[in-house]
C-alpha cells in the first residue's frame, strides 16, 4: 500500500522561459535545459575587444567551423554546475580513500628507489600535460557561445587542473611532502629526451588559435592516444615492474576518461555530421596534428610498453573518428 | 625515497599544487602563449611575488561545493513543492526578481566568460587557477539564479526572456554595456574593474540589497541562493583585494594607471548601482534600509577605510567621489521617477509608494524627499486616480557611457540636470555627468560605438517605427501582461486572488490609459 500525500497545486501562466519554450515546447524543462540554452548575450554587443582585432565579443567565427545552431551539441552526461561537482565529489571521494590508504600503508615509499624513480620520469611529468589542458580548455571556454559547449570545457579545464594535482601528489608521497620528487620530475619534462616531443606539442597547442581546432587537438587526438596508452597500457605494465598499488591512483583518470568520450564523441558527431565543409576541415586538422600527437607518445611507449601498444591505440582511436566521418589521418602511416 | 629536506608548509605545498605544474616555455616564445599582458602599460616584474588569494585545490572545491548544492536544490524543490511564491511579502516585491533575473544574471554569465578567458590570458599560474575557479563561481551563479527564478517565472509576468531582454531592452544597455566595456578591456583592467571595482569595493553594494531583500520579504529561494553563494563572494572579494595590491607593488608605473581605472570602474559601478538603490527604496513592500544608509555604511565607511589602506600604494579615493556621496540623497528617487514615466517599455511595474512607504522615505530622507519627490508622487498619485496615469511618450536622452537616461542632477543643485556634452571628431556627445564625461575623453574610440537603444530604435534597427511594436516583437515584452502600472495588472490581480481580496483598489480600470 503506498501513501500520498495531497498536495495543493497552483495553476502556472507557464511552464519555463521563453528562450527555453522556443526549443523544446512549453512545458515543464529540465534544470539541465533551464541552465545550459541561451544564457548567453548574443547581439548588439558596445564595443569592440581591445585585445582582437578580428572579433566582436561572442563572435561565433572565433572558430571556422560552422554550425546553424551550436546547441546541436549538448552534454549527454547533462552536467549543469550541481550535477557536476555532485558527479566529481562522489570522485574524489573515493580517490581520497585510496590516496589515505597508499599513504598509511607506505605502499609508494617501500618500492626500490628505481621504480620509484620510474614513477617520477614516466609518470609523474604528465601533471604538465594536464596543464596545458587545463589552459587550453579555460581559452575555449571563454571563446565559446552556446552555455552547452562552454560549460564543458570549464568542466574540463577544471578536471586537468585536478588529475595534475592527482599526479602531484604521487610525487608528493614519494618524497615524503618535501618537493624534491616535483623537482626531479619537473627536471625531466624540461630536459629528458623522453619529453621533449611532447613538451613542443603541448607548447605548440598553447598558440592555437581557432578554439575548435584547440578542442579536437586537445580533447581528442592527445587525449585519444594519451589516456588509454598511460593509464591503460602502462598501468598495466607498471604493475608487471612492480609498482601495482600505483594503480589505484590513476583510478580517478580511468573512469574520467570513459566518461569524457561520451560528451567528446557526442560533439564531434553533430559538427563532423553537421556538413561537408566541417568534415573537410576537421579531417584537415586531424591530417596535421594526428601524427604530431603519436610521435609526442613514441619515446614514452617504446621506453615503457612498446610501440606495438601505442599503434594498437592508433587503430582505436582510427576507428572512433571514422564513425564521426573522419578518415585516419594522412600523415605518418600508423 | 630516502630524504632529508623539510616539509612543505601549506603555502609551498599549494603553490606546489598549481604553480609548479607550470614551466618556463622553451619550443614557443612566451609573448605569442601570453599575447595580451603587455597592451594595457601595465609591468609585471615577477608574478611570483603573487600570493594566492585562497587555497583551495580541486578536490576540495569539488567537496564543499558539491554539499553546497545538494542542500541549495532540496530547497529550491521545496520551495517550488509548497508553492512558496506565495509567501511573499506582497507581488510588488517580484519585481525586484524580474530585474535581477533581467540585468545582473547575465552579468553573472558574462563574469564566467570573463574570468574563463583572463583564467588563460595570464602567464602567472597562481593567478590563472584563481580567475578559473571564479569562471566556474560564476557559471554557478548564472544557472543556480535560473533555477532559482524558474518557480516564479511559471507564476509572474516578466521574467520569461531575461537573456534575450538584456541583449535590447533599453535599460538593461545599463549593465550589459557596463561587462562589455570590462570585457572588451584587456585582462588587468578587467580585472581591477570587476574584481577590485564591482567585487569588491561596490559587492555589498549590489548583493545585500537583493538578498536582504529576499530575506526581509519571504522569498525563501532567492535568499537560499544568497546564503549559499556568500562562501563563493567571500573568495572573489579576497581576489579583488590581492590583484590590486600584486599590481601596484609590481611598478611604480602601474600606480597612475590602475588609479585611472579606479575612478572609471567607481563611477561605472556607482551609476550601473541607481538601479539597485531604487529597487532598495521603491520595490520591496518590506524595507531592508534605505540607500543612503546602504551607501553611508558599505561605500562612504568600508571603502573610506579601504582607500586610506592603499594610500600607502599612492593610490586616493575615485575622483568625483563626493558627487556620489551626495547623490546618496537623490539617485533612487530620480530612478523610480524614470521609471515610474517609461513602465510602458520595461518588463516590470512600477507604481507609486503608499502613505506608509512616503513617510518613511520622509524620515529616510529628511532633506531630499519631502522637498523634491513628494509632491511629484502627490501629484502622479492625483493624475493617476483621475484617470490619467503619466506615461511619458517621448524618449529620453541617454548618456554616452553609462546610458542611463541623463536624468541626474548637480551636486549643489538638485533642480539642475547635471547635462554635459563635447565635440569629438565632428560629432557630439552628451552625458549625465562630469565622471562619464572623463570616462569618454580618455578613450572616445571605444565610446562611439555604444550601442544605445533610444537611437537605435529611431535609426530603425529595433524591429518597430514605434515604441509598442519594438516593445512586444523586438524585446518579448507582453504588453499589458508585463509591463504598465502594478495597481490593476495581471500579477497584482492574481495575487489579490492568491490572498482571497477583489481588487477594488483605485484605479483598477484605468491602468493603462494613456499608455
Amino acid at each position: 500500500m503506498s501513501i500520498e500525500i495531497k498536495t495543493n497545486s497552483a495553476e502556472p501562466i507557464r511552464h519555463t522561459f521563453g528562450h527555453i519554450a522556443r526549443r523544446f515546447g512549453d512545458k515543464p524543462a529540465s534544470r539541465y535545459q533551464e541552465a545550459s540554452y541561451d544564457l548567453e548575450a548574443k547581439t548588439n554587443f558596445h564595443y569592440r575587444p581591445l585585445w582582437d582585432s578580428k572579433h566582436t565579443l561572442n563572435d561565433p567565427t572565433r572558430t571556422a567551423v560552422q554550425m546553424e545552431d551550436w546547441y546541436a551539441v549538448t552534454d549527454p552526461r547533462q552536467f549543469y554546475y550541481g550535477a557536476y561537482v555532485g558527479n566529481r565529489a562522489k570522485m574524489q571521494e573515493s580517490a581520497d580513500t585510496s590516496f589515505s590508504f597508499c599513504d598509511k600503508r607506505n605502499l609508494l615509499t617501500r618500492l626500490p628507489e628505481s621504480t620509484q624513480k620510474q614513477l617520477l620520469r614516466l609518470l609523474v611529468p604528465l601533471r604538465h600535460v594536464e596543464l596545458g589542458a587545463n589552459m587550453n580548455n579555460s581559452k575555449i571556454a571563454g571563446d565559446v557561445n552556446a552555455t552547452t559547449v562552454s560549460q564543458m570545457h570549464i568542466y574540463q579545464a577544471m578536471d586537468r587542473l585536478g588529475m595534475g594535482q592527482y599526479l602531484s601528489r604521487i610525487a608528493l608521497m614519494l618524497d615524503g611532502s618535501t618537493g624534491t620528487g616535483l623537482d626531479e620530475s619537473k627536471g625531466y619534462w624540461m630536459d629528458d629526451g623522453l619529453w621533449q616531443p611532447m613538451r613542443k606539442l603541448v607548447e605548440d597547442t598553447l598558440v592555437v588559435d581557432d578554439w575548435f581546432e584547440l578542442t579536437l587537438v586537445q580533447n581528442i587526438l592527445i587525449d585519444g592516444l594519451m589516456y588509454p596508452l598511460v593509464y591503460e597500457k602502462m598501468d598495466q605494465w607498471l604493475g608487471e615492474n612492480g609498482a601495482e598499488d600505483v594503480s589505484m591512483l590513476t583510478e580517478f583518470m580511468r573512469d574520467w576518461y570513459k566518461e569524457s568520450l561520451r560528451w567528446t564523441n557526442a560533439m564531434m558527431k553533430a559538427v563532423v555530421g553537421e556538413s561537408e565543409a566541417n568534415a573537410k576541415l576537421i579531417q584537415s586538422w586531424v591530417d596535421q596534428w594526428e601524427p604530431q600527437a603519436y610521435k609526442a607518445l613514441t619515446p614514452l611507449a617504446e621506453t615503457t610498453v612498446g610501440t606495438e601498444a601505442l599503434d594498437e591505440i592508433r587503430a582505436q582511436l582510427t576507428t572512433r573518428l571514422n564513425k564521426f566521418g573522419l578518415q585516419q589521418s594522412q600523415g605518418v602511416a600508423a | 625515497m630516502a630524504t632529508k629536506n623539510k616539509k612543505l608548509n601549506l603555502k609551498d605545498r599549494y603553490q606546489y599544487l598549481t604553480r609548479d605544474m607550470a614551466w618556463e616555455p622553451t619550443y614557443q616564445d612566451k609573448k605569442d602563449i601570453f599575447p595580451d599582458e603587455d597592451f594595457e602599460g601595465i609591468k609585471i616584474t615577477d608574478w611570483s611575488q603573487w600570493e594566492d588569494p585562497f587555497r583551495l585545490t580541486m578536490d576540495a572545491y569539488w567537496k564543499y561545493q558539491a554539499e553546497k548544492e545538494k542542500k541549495l536544490y532540496a530547497i529550491f524543490d521545496a520551495f517550488a513543492q509548497n508553492n512558496g511564491h506565495q509567501n511573499i511579502s506582497d507581488a510588488r516585491y517580484v519585481n525586484a526578481l524580474k530585474l535581477f533575473l533581467s540585468g545582473v544574471s547575465p552579468l553573472e554569465h558574462a563574469a564566467f566568460q570573463g574570468y574563463a578567458k583572463v583564467g588563460r590570458q595570464f602567464s602567472g599560474a597562481g593567478a590563472r587557477v584563481a580567475c578559473q575557479m571564479q569562471a566556474i563561481d560564476e557559471l554557478r551563479h548564472s544557472q543556480t539564479q535560473q533555477h532559482a527564478m524558474s518557480h516564479y517565472n511559471k507564476h509572474f509576468n516578466g521574467l520569461h526572456d531575461a537573456a534575450h531582454m538584456h541583449d535590447r531592452v533599453w535599460f538593461l544597455s545599463v549593465p550589459k554595456s557596463f561587462f562589455d566595456d570590462a570585457r572588451s578591456a584587456g585582462p588587468f583592467e578587467f580585472l581591477t574593474a570587476i574584481s577590485f571595482s564591482f567585487e569588491y569595493v561596490l559587492t555589498n553594494l549590489l548583493f545585500v540589497p537583493f538578498m536582504s531583500g529576499a530575506a526581509y520579504n519571504g522569498d525563501m529561494a532567492t535568499v537560499t541562493f544568497g546564503f549559499s553563494a556568500q562562501s563563493d563572494e567571500a573568495r572573489h572579494m579576497t581576489l579583488g583585494l590581492e590583484v590590486i595590491k600584486f599590481i601596484l607593488e609590481q611598478h611604480e608605473d602601474n600606480v597612475p594607471i590602475v588609479q585611472r581605472w579606479i575612478d572609471k570602474w567607481f563611477w561605472r559601478g556607482f551609476r550601473l548601482l541607481s538601479l539597485v538603490g531604487m529597487m532598495m527604496d521603491y520595490m520591496l513592500p518590506k524595507k531592508v534600509m534605505s540607500w543612503s544608509e546602504a551607501w553611508e555604511m558599505y561605500y562612504e565607511q568600508n571603502g573610506g577605510a579601504l582607500f586610506k589602506d592603499l594610500e600607502r600604494y599612492g593610490i586616493r579615493p575615485p575622483k568625483y567621489q563626493d558627487v556620489a556621496n551626495d547623490a546618496k540623497n537623490h539617485v533612487s528617487h530620480q530612478a523610480w521617477s524614470t521609471f515610474y514615466q517609461y513602465s510602458q517599455a520595461t518588463n516590470f511595474h512600477t507604481w507609486m509608494p503608499e502613505k506608509e512607504e512616503m513617510d518613511w522615505l520622509s524620515q529616510k530622507y529628511p532633506d531630499t524627499f519631502d522637498k523634491y519627490y513628494r509632491p511629484r508622487f502627490e501629484h502622479w498619485d492625483k493624475e493617476h486616480a483621475e484617470g490619467r496615469r503619466f506615461y511619458n511618450n517621448t524618449l529620453p536622452q541617454l548618456c554616452q557611457v553609462c546610458q542611463i537616461p541623463t536624468i541626474f542632477t548637480e551636486k549643489d543643485d538638485p533642480t539642475m540636470l547635471s547635462h554635459r556634452q563635447i565635440v569629438h571628431e565632428g560629432e557630439r556627445f552628451h552625458f549625465c555627468s562630469d565622471g562619464c564625461c572623463d570616462i569618454f575623453k580618455h578613450e572616445p574610440e571605444k565610446y562611439v560605438q555604444a550601442w544605445l537603444p533610444v537611437h537605435q530604435i529611431y535609426q530603425g534597427n529595433c524591429e518597430g517605427e514605434d515604441v509598442e511594436t519594438v516593445v512586444s516583437k523586438y524585446y518579448h515584452i507582453n504588453i499589458g501582461e508585463d509591463n504598465f502600472e502594478y495597481i490593476g495588472s495581471p500579477d497584482h490581480k492574481r495575487w489579490l486572488a492568491i490572498k482571497g481580496e477583489s481588487g477594488g483598489n483605485k484605479a483598477d480600470s484605468t491602468d493603462q490609459d494613456a499608455a
